[in-house]
């Protein structure tokens, strides 16, 4: 609550104008039993009847005016919450953006999604609440509390004896419910998650008939979430019956009280009768407060899931110390560089151990490794997706923890083993928010073998994608990131592992057009084929994360038993073709 | 394959939403009362309940009443009375507050019910609607269903089912009590309970379609965060959270102003009843002073004109109070109206009446003639015919995009082409169960799906009844077992989709596993091993082909070391089979195969 109390703090005069308004109908609102008493008791007993009519009138011009200082702000109130509410979400989701990778993998995609969501709905309901009935109800009961002081001090000291017990009872049953409700929207989470897996998993569900199971599975999700909030609002629910006896017994007990005023002639028996009315009134104030308990409850519960989000450590900073500075390690020629670098994701068995590795501008590394060796895991180290444990990565000879994350970025082609395009058109899928020109965009799309193809469809490069291209092929897909990757002409190009759904063919075509077209591009391809990574000027062999071999084609194929190996299981029969090939007219 | 047509469909199904007839709210209703009538004695027990509590909520003023006519003047006070009366009050409000309780916690746990049942069967339905439906729904749409529409119905039933039961109780009490005290004084309800009643209809004709727009921007919201959170870090890679930022941001702009808007307009609602209940009140003032100057025969006292406005107030309170509720019930009628679209969108289309099911023998596939576009009018596969001999290992080959994965999809029915013939020992697929179908054949497709739980449950996906030593037999040929091993809880480690520590490949391992633990009589690899080094698919193989023996196989595959050994290799190309044979017979025709093959070692 605290950090949702810094976004409402600003909003803070326009909700005292609105409280303001809504003050003056309050009292009016409040005018209208006194009025009705001084009828009873002044008016209708002189017989006036021209005095009880303008009396009637006046009531009637009070409504009025309450009707009118109810609804402006009422609308200010939705205006308020509307506004806060926007700007909760906005930075939720701003932070979330800006998260780690590790970060993001701790809190899990289906908590932050309903973070966003669902926490934000119970904000937003919770600030329009609050306004409209948190202003209105306090004003009620503290007013009605002060004019039946003032009417008859001895009757209002039995409200204001209950004023304490009450409220100890509402801070009793909020402090227990909100952790249920907080509990609560971790189930809920649960039930994104699996609700999720099932939308994108529907294939696989299909193809193994597992509808009846996934439906079990979601049940007991679906029956833990509502035993949980079944729980939360009957915890919640004991509130409103509890005030009611609360009050209704204090009211006993101002007649009894009145009784013996009125026996003693301290008191007039019209007092007790508007004193039955601000009680209804105080009665409806306090039922509408319970009833505000429990929607702040709830949205205390996602406060504090939005602020757990919002509070998160800006992770992977530049280190300021020096600045830019080239490392006194660094060579000269340099241009990206892994020196003795290891790292665990869990913190547990290493996933990369002292690796180091250098390559000069323009030039080419391949990695290649078995499943699980590692491959990946030196591009997120490389893009300072994550932090090296150990060792440091350098490019152009600064420690990548001291370049500026957009700096860094920037420099960037990449595209991951599993990528993401979105439902856009395909021209914004490549541009992806940069500010390029069409013409590159055309460039990159032919460079990625994606010209073809795009051009077949309606509407070329303005065709629209559906959601995550599922209306493309997965060589289709793998053409469009690629093309994504190039047409920023980035200093660095990375391809994990990204060219696996194309046909050699087509890949052969797009090596060539990179040699030919980026020239100046320093390149990193990760890679199955050996046919991939063949002619890069570098190759790394990865095996469990440690480096088994490193070198040029040739070289490896001389020293490199895993190369070799790897090699053997690809070329086949085919390897005597292609050593045809490169002797050329020997044979 | 080109799914061109998607993207239209799409747009015009979004578009749908918005511009579909609105359903009656007589029907919303209905339906949501069927969802109620299901737990028709949970709802008896609460109408009894709250029958009871307002019953001797309400005898609390007639009580009081009683006690102020007993108190008159200085030393005139009927204290015998006063305290008769103030005992029974206490005993009222006692029992009155007592079966309020009661009744919050049956509703509370009836509208639990009600909303469980409601996700149970949107969640349902979801699993029985065809692949189509989720190529062209964002999962963050659907997700909202759950997350917003839902929750807003149950928020409004939990919180205004209770005010409404508990309210029209009152109101009636409270009508008969003021009609019993003075008839003629009840008439000035005749005036404002009709205007109240005809101003809110006409307020939430206008406010509703504010909701139901207030719905579907929600869940486009949602869609935006969902897909934009799962590109999380393709979009920190290419340093664009500043663009995802401003594009969230219009959509939480359109989001909150469509909510804002249904608020405003519904902001008057509460307000304006009020004002007809005050004005009622000055009314009653006025008309009970004539009462009691001039009545006559409807003469009141002093006492009777007190506990009348105390009535009225108890009449009119809960009557704002629905007035409130009922601008609530109007976001629910919209959400409830975005949910049963949901229940109402076709399911997969069911199996025939007759339908057997599939009895494999030898496994022979053969497709005749077969003609299919995701879109009609947009033919992909134009007359495509093979066939498949049981047991024979069926290789496609071709560039991409020209239908390779569209045609499995055929096989496992996600799709139906709009004419020809599929056969399974010479069985028509159409006229077998789909899930005889599809269980006969095993599965392993190029983009992996875990889901989160342990590893075991993972791999035992397809078959739960698996024993562990299935299990780890599973995982070893797939060559996953000693990647399983080092991990800190071994085959208990709970993995997601999303999570670290676990590579593409090793990804694919595990769903391979998975599908060497099914006993189908057929199996289609989908480019199964793109992400897996050419050395463990090597050793793969060799399980799988232990696994494939006698069984009918399709292999699609970009690495044509893979399919070297098939007995049969289909080079497609724009949905049409070019050339077929085996990979001798291919390489000495020097087509097109032969084209692809060399490809590899330029």
């Amino acid at each position: 609550m605290k950090k949702l109390w810094e976004y409402i703090k600003p909003y803070l005069l326009r909700m005292t104008g609105g409280f303001a308004i809504k003050f003056t109908g309050a009292i009016m609102d409040l005018l209208i039993p006194w009025m009705l008493s001084t009828i009873i008791d002044d008016v209708i007993p002189t017989g006036d009847m021209g005095r009880v009519l303008i009396w009637g009138g006046l009531m009637i011009l009070c409504a009025g005016a309450v009707y009118a200082f109810n609804v402006i702000p009422n609308r200010m109130a939705a205006h308020v919450a509307r506004d806060i509410t926007e700007e909760v979400r906005r930075d939720l989701y701003s932070k979330t953006s800006s998260l780690s990778c590790a970060q993001v993998d701790r809190l899990t995609i289906p908590s932050l999604i309903s973070r966003i969501t669902s926490d934000t709905y119970n904000i937003h309901r919770m600030l329009n609440m609050i306004q409209r009935l948190g202003v209105r109800a306090p004003i009620l009961l503290v007013g009605g509390l002060i004019v039946t002081m003032a009417m008859e001090p001895r009757l209002g000291v039995v409200l204001l004896l209950l004023m304490p017990l009450m409220g100890f009872t509402i801070w009793f049953i909020s402090k227990k419910g909100i952790p249920m409700y907080t509990e609560t929207q971790r189930r809920v989470d649960r039930l994104v998650q699996t609700v999720r897996e099932n939308v994108v998993g529907i294939r696989v569900i299909k193809a193994l008939s597992k509808e009846g199971y996934e439906r079990e599975r979601f049940d007991k999700i679906n029956g833990d979430l509502a035993h949980q909030e079944a729980k939360a609002g009957i915890t919640m629910a004991a509130t409103n019956p509890l005030m009611n006896l609360f009050l209704n017994f204090g009211l006993v007990f101002v007649i009894l009280l009145g009784a013996f005023l009125v026996n003693s002639g301290v008191t007039k028996i019209g007092r007790i009768i508007a004193f039955q009315s601000y009680f209804t009134i105080i009665l409806t104030a306090v039922i509408s407060l319970s009833r505000m308990f429990v929607i702040l409850s709830k949205g205390a519960a996602s406060a504090g899931r939005i602020a757990e989000v919002l509070d998160m450590p800006e992770d992977l900073q530049p280190e300021l110390t020096a600045g830019e500075e080239r490392d006194p390690k660094a060579a000269d020629d340099e241009f990206i560089a892994f020196d003795h670098v290891t790292f665990s994701y869990l913190g547990q068995t290493p996933n990369l151990s002292d690796l180091s590795f250098t390559i000069k501008k323009g030039e080419t590394l391949g990695i290649i490794g078995s499943t699980g060796s590692g491959k990946s895991t030196v591009v997120n180290l490389l893009m300072r997706l994550y932090d090296v444990t150990g060792g440091q990565v350098r490019i152009g000879g600064v420690d990548v923890k001291k370049i500026p994350p957009e700096k860094l970025h920037r420099m960037f082609g990449v595209v991951f083993q599993s990528d993401v395009l979105f439902a856009d058109t395909i021209q914004e899928n490549i541009a992806f928010g940069r500010p390029l020109e069409r013409g590159q965009i055309e460039e990159a799309a032919t460079e990625a073998q994606a010209k073809d193809f795009i051009l077949e469809r309606d509407g070329s490069y303005e065709s629209m994608l559906t959601i995550r291209g599922s209306n493309l092929s997965g060589g289709q897909r793998q053409r469009l990131l690629i093309a994504r990757a190039l047409a920023g002409q980035p200093p660095i190009l990375i391809l994990d592992d990204s060219s696996s759904a194309l046909d050699y063919k087509t890949d052969a075509s797009l090596r060539q057009a990179i040699r030919e077209n980026l020239s100046d591009t320093t390149s990193v391809i990760v890679a199955q084929r050996i046919s991939s990574v063949m002619q890069a000027d570098h190759i790394l062999v990865l095996e469990s994360g440690k480096e088994v071999g490193y070198g040029t084609h040739d070289q490896l194929m001389e020293s490199c038993p895993v190369y070799q190996e790897i090699a053997g299981s690809q070329l086949g029969d085919g390897i005597q073709h292609h050593k045809n090939q490169q002797k050329g007219v020997t044979v | 394959m080109n799914r061109n047509g998607m993207s239209a469909s799409r747009a015009s199904l979004q578009k749908g939403v918005l511009d579909k007839p609105k359903m009656k709210t007589s029907l919303i209703l209905k339906r949501l009362w069927k969802y109620l009538y299901k737990f028709k004695w949970m709802l008896l027990l609460a109408a009894a309940l709250s029958l009871g509590s307002n019953l001797l909520a309400l005898c609390g003023p007639e009580l009081s009443g009683r006690a102020v006519d007993a108190i008159h003047d200085i030393g005139d006070v009927d204290f015998h009375t006063v305290f008769y009366c103030c005992g029974l009050m206490l005993l009222c409000y006692a029992f009155s507050s007592a079966f309020e309780w009661l009744l919050s916690v049956v509703l509370t746990k009836l509208s639990q019910r009600v909303v469980f049942q409601m996700r149970k069967d949107v969640f349902e339905r979801l699993t029985t609607l065809p692949v189509s439906f989720f190529d062209t729904h964002q999962p963050g749409d659907i997700l909202s269903y759950i997350s917003y529409d839902i929750d807003t119905v149950n928020t409004s039933l939990s919180s205004d089912l209770i005010q409404v039961c508990s309210s029209i109780i009152t109101v009636l009490g409270s009508l008969v009590m003021m009609l019993s005290i003075n008839p003629p004084l009840v008439l000035v309800f005749v005036v404002t309970v009709p205007i109240s009643i005809l101003f809110t209809r006409y307020r939430s004709r206008k406010v509703r379609p504010l909701f139901s727009r207030r719905s579907v921007k929600m869940g486009e919201l949602n869609g935006y965060a969902e897909e934009s959170i799962t590109g999380h870090k393709t979009i920190k890679s290419y340093h664009q959270e500043e663009t995802v930022n401003r594009r969230f941001q219009e959509k939480n702009v359109a989001g909150c102003d469509a909510y804002y808007e249904a608020d405003y307009a519904s902001a008057g609602m509460g307000p304006s009843v009020n004002f007809i209940n005050n004005l009622s009140l000055a009314l009653i003032s006025a008309f009970g002073a004539l009462l009691y100057l001039f009545g006559g025969r409807f003469a009141l006292t002093l006492g009777d004109l007190s506990s009348f406005v105390l009535y009225s107030r108890k009449f009119s309170g809960p009557i704002n109070e629905i007035a409130n509720v009922i601008s609530e019930l109007q976001s629910a009628l919209a959400a409830a109206e975005r949910v049963f679209a949901l229940l109402d969108e076709k399911p997969e289309v069911a199996d025939a009446a007759d339908a057997k099911e599939l009895k494999v023998e030898d496994g022979e596939v053969t497709m005749e003639n077969v003609r299919f576009g995701y879109r009609p009018e947009r033919e992909i596969i134009h007359g495509l015919s093979l066939k498949a001999e049981g047991g024979s290992l069926t290789a496609i080959v071709g560039p991409t995009g020209a239908g390779k994965t569209t045609l499995t999809s055929l096989l496992m029915r996600f799709y139906d082409p709009q004419s020809g013939k599929i056969n399974i020992d010479d069985q028509s697929i159409f006229d077998v169960t789909r899930k005889s179908l599809r269980l006969s054949y095993a599965m392993v497709l190029q983009e992996t799906w875990l889901f989160t739980g342990t590893i075991r449950d993972n791999i035992a996906y397809g078959r739960p009844d698996a024993t562990d030593e299935e299990v780890i037999s599973a995982a070893k040929a797939a060559h996953i077992h000693d990647f399983i091993m080092a991990l800190p809880e071994g085959y208990q480690t709970v993995i997601t989709e999303d999570g670290v520590n676990i590579s593409q490949g090793q990804k694919q391992l595990m769903t391979i596993a998975r599908a060497m633990l099914l006993n189908a009589q057929m199996l289609i690899l989908d480019e199964a091993t793109s992400n897996v080094d050419t050395r463990t698919e090597i050793r793969i193989q060799a399980a799988m082909r232990e696994l494939m023996k006698g069984k009918t196989c399709f292999v699609i595959a970009h690495r044509l070391s893979t399919i070297q050994n098939a007995d049969n290799i289909l080079v497609v190309r724009d949905g049409d089979i070019v050339e077929q044979g085996t990979h001798k017979e291919l390489l000495a025709k020097k087509g097109f195969y032969a084209n692809l093959y060399y490809s590899q070692f330029a």
